[in-house]
């Protein structure tokens, strides 16, 4: 899946768990818990959405990697192309 | 012979949830969304835990949780639960204090405090401005060695009017103290701050009900009136769950009994390291309640007095005063027939903090003889607010620690679980036993309706996860 995607499929789930949020516009080297009045809890649902749908498997200790649109790009991007067969 | 309510149980589920409080239901819910299968086993008839509700003779309803949760529970309903849960939470917005110190009325939120502490306690603008946002930017990560009564104490020194107005609710919220860790009040405050507080229209048995058939909907197999006696282990980890003679295999356990009792008395202390177990028997519990129930004849009415009234005769706030038997401080939780939309009801219900210690060792008839006095003083307080109410009642009656204890099986009656350390310990269960989890009401800030859900929610994502690497690994070993 090329970054465009990954994208494309973040925005999809963050449209789901927050639904309330206007995602015309994220930016994306800004954080979105600053600009999408995001909690921990949803940032807790986008992590089950992506076991549920895509097997992918955020640990603990790389939430952190999910603060903004950039940083879960670099970060999910190896996991979803390992998803793909070769 | 009752009959048997496991009768037609598959042999395995991924996951069996044991107790069905908000934090049991709503893990359930959100496994079987995940696509485990959930098996949910509860001892009491009905669901909900203490989210529940009596009917009495003449009519009388009368729920025990419902008094108030913070506006955070509109959005965990809607994504945990429905959207039309969600649409049946209405705000409060009389809320009331009584007390020696001072009388006033206030919609419970960040706006409306800030004006009361201002313009009647004659506090500085900044003042207020700076303690809400360091209310607000506490949370479980921080510093826990500050206590709510030093965060009171650097905002509001020789203010014990001010600590009352902010301390007393959030006292009755959760169980805390001057001498817990300051986040527990902050975290709390700041949820209740946001917009103020909210109550469940419909009733909890309503909610209970609505929950039910999401959860059937979902596919998660609910059983009632069985209680789990022991959590099966083999070499450090879960197997299953026996209850009713029955032994039921499974990949996880949920466990939403107390944590205490879960790990000493289902599991058992000498399946875990001894430190574990010295951290766990040192997890002290929260208070438990007293209530009376007072139900409004049919055809009488009352005139709106406020929705929840914080009374006490004491001449300060004092958190060991707030839990004793000879009851100076109540919460009259006044339920008016809007909110059972269509019912022409009323009833009132009390609540005060209550310690276990004085109420479990009393001899039947003492124990009789307390109720009866509690009911008594509870009336004549309330007289002060509704004159001429006890012509109105037609049933009364009182609850103790021990109501609490035998209905909802949790520890000591606790009403909100364990002190702060117990989080820890539930958040640890899984690293000690393999596919051992526990949610439920742990560290006064995952307490409350809205903290049973969330954490609810916080712990399913990490058994979901534990089973998602569980399956995959036994698929590899089968290919
Ligand atoms: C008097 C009172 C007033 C309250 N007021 C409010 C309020 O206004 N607002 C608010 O937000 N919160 C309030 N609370 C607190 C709130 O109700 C609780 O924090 C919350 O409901 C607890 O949910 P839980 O999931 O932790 O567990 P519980 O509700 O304790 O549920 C645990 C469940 O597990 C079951 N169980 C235990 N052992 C077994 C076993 N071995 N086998 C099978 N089943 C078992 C029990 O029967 C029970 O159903 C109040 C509580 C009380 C008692």
């Amino acid at each position: 899946m090329g970054d465009l995607n990954v994208k494309k499929v973040i925005l999809e789930i963050i449209s789901i768990v927050a639904p309330d949020a206007d995602l015309s516009d994220v930016k994306t080297d800004v954080r979105l818990r600053d600009q999408l009045e995001m909690d921990s809890m949803d940032f807790l649902d986008i992590v089950m959405e992506l076991r549920k749908r895509y097997k992918i498997e955020v640990p603990k200790e790389d939430y952190q990697m999910l603060a903004s649109l950039d940083s879960c790009v670099e970060y999910l991007a190896p996991k979803f192309a390992a998803l793909s067969p070769a | 012979m009752a009959r048997d309510r496991l009768a037609d149980a598959k042999d395995y589920y991924d996951v069996i949830v044991i107790g069905s409080g908000l934090a049991g239901l709503t893990g359930a819910n959100n496994l079987a969304k995940a696509g485990r299968s959930v098996l949910l086993l509860e001892q009491h008839y009905n669901f909900g835990g203490m989210a529940t509700w009596f009917k009495r003779p003449g009519g009388h309803i009368f729920d025990i949780s419902l008094h108030g949760f913070p506006v955070g529970m509109i959005k965990s309903c809607r994504k945990y639960w429905t959207r039309e849960i969600a649409d049946s939470i209405v705000q409060l917005k009389g809320v009331r204090f009584d007390n020696p110190q001072f009388s006033l009325q206030t919609t419970f939120d960040r706006v409306d405090f800030t004006n009361k502490l201002v313009d009647h306690f004659g506090i500085e603008k900044q003042t207020v401005e700076d303690f809400f946002n360091a209310s607000r930017a506490m949370d479980f990560y921080d510093d826990q060695a500050m206590t709510t009564r030093e965060l009171f104490q650097k905002f509001f020194p020789g203010r014990s009017d001010v600590v009352r107005f902010l301390m007393e609710p959030i006292a009755y919220a959760n169980g805390s103290t001057l001498d817990d860790p300051a986040i527990t009040y902050g975290i709390v405050f700041s949820n209740f701050m946001s917009k103020g507080v909210y109550i469940f229209q419909g009733g909890t048995d309503k909610l209970i009900r609505m929950m039910k058939t999401e959860l059937k909907v979902n596919g998660v197999d609910l059983r009632h009136s069985i209680c789990v006696d022991k959590i099966c282990t083999e070499d450090g980890q879960v197997t299953g769950v026996v209850a009713n003679g029955t032994k039921i295999a499974c990949g996880a356990v949920l466990s939403n009994a107390n944590l205490k009792t879960t790990i000493e008395k289902m599991v058992g202390p000498e399946k875990f390291d001894d430190a574990f177990i010295k951290e766990a028997k040192a997890v002290r519990l929260n208070n438990s309640s007293c209530q009376v129930y007072m139900g409004i004849k049919k055809g009488e009415t009352l005139d709106n007095i406020g929705d929840l009234l914080f009374t006490s005769v004491d001449p300060e706030f004092d958190s060991t005063r707030l839990c004793a038997k000879d009851v100076t401080s109540r919460t009259f939780s006044m339920y008016y027939p809007d909110i059972r939309p269509g019912s022409d009801r009323y009833a009132i219900v009390s609540s005060t903090n209550a310690n276990w210690s004085d109420w479990a060792t009393l001899s039947e008839q003492d124990y009789e003889k307390e109720k009866q006095h509690l009911i008594k003083t509870t009336l004549d307080a309330l007289e002060k607010y509704i004159p001429g109410v006890r012509q109105k009642i037609d049933h009364v009656e009182a609850s103790t620690p021990k109501t609490f204890e035998h209905y909802t099986m949790q520890a000591q009656g606790a009403t909100f679980g364990t002190k702060f350390e117990g989080l820890q310990v539930s958040m640890d269960l899984p690293k000690q036993i393999e596919g051992l989890f526990h949610a439920g009401s742990v560290g006064i800030i995952m307490s409350g309706w809205l903290g049973a859900i969330n954490y609810g929610v916080i712990v399913a994502n990490e058994v979901d996860s534990f089973m998602l690497t569980k399956l995959q690994s036994q698929q590899q070993a089968a290919s």
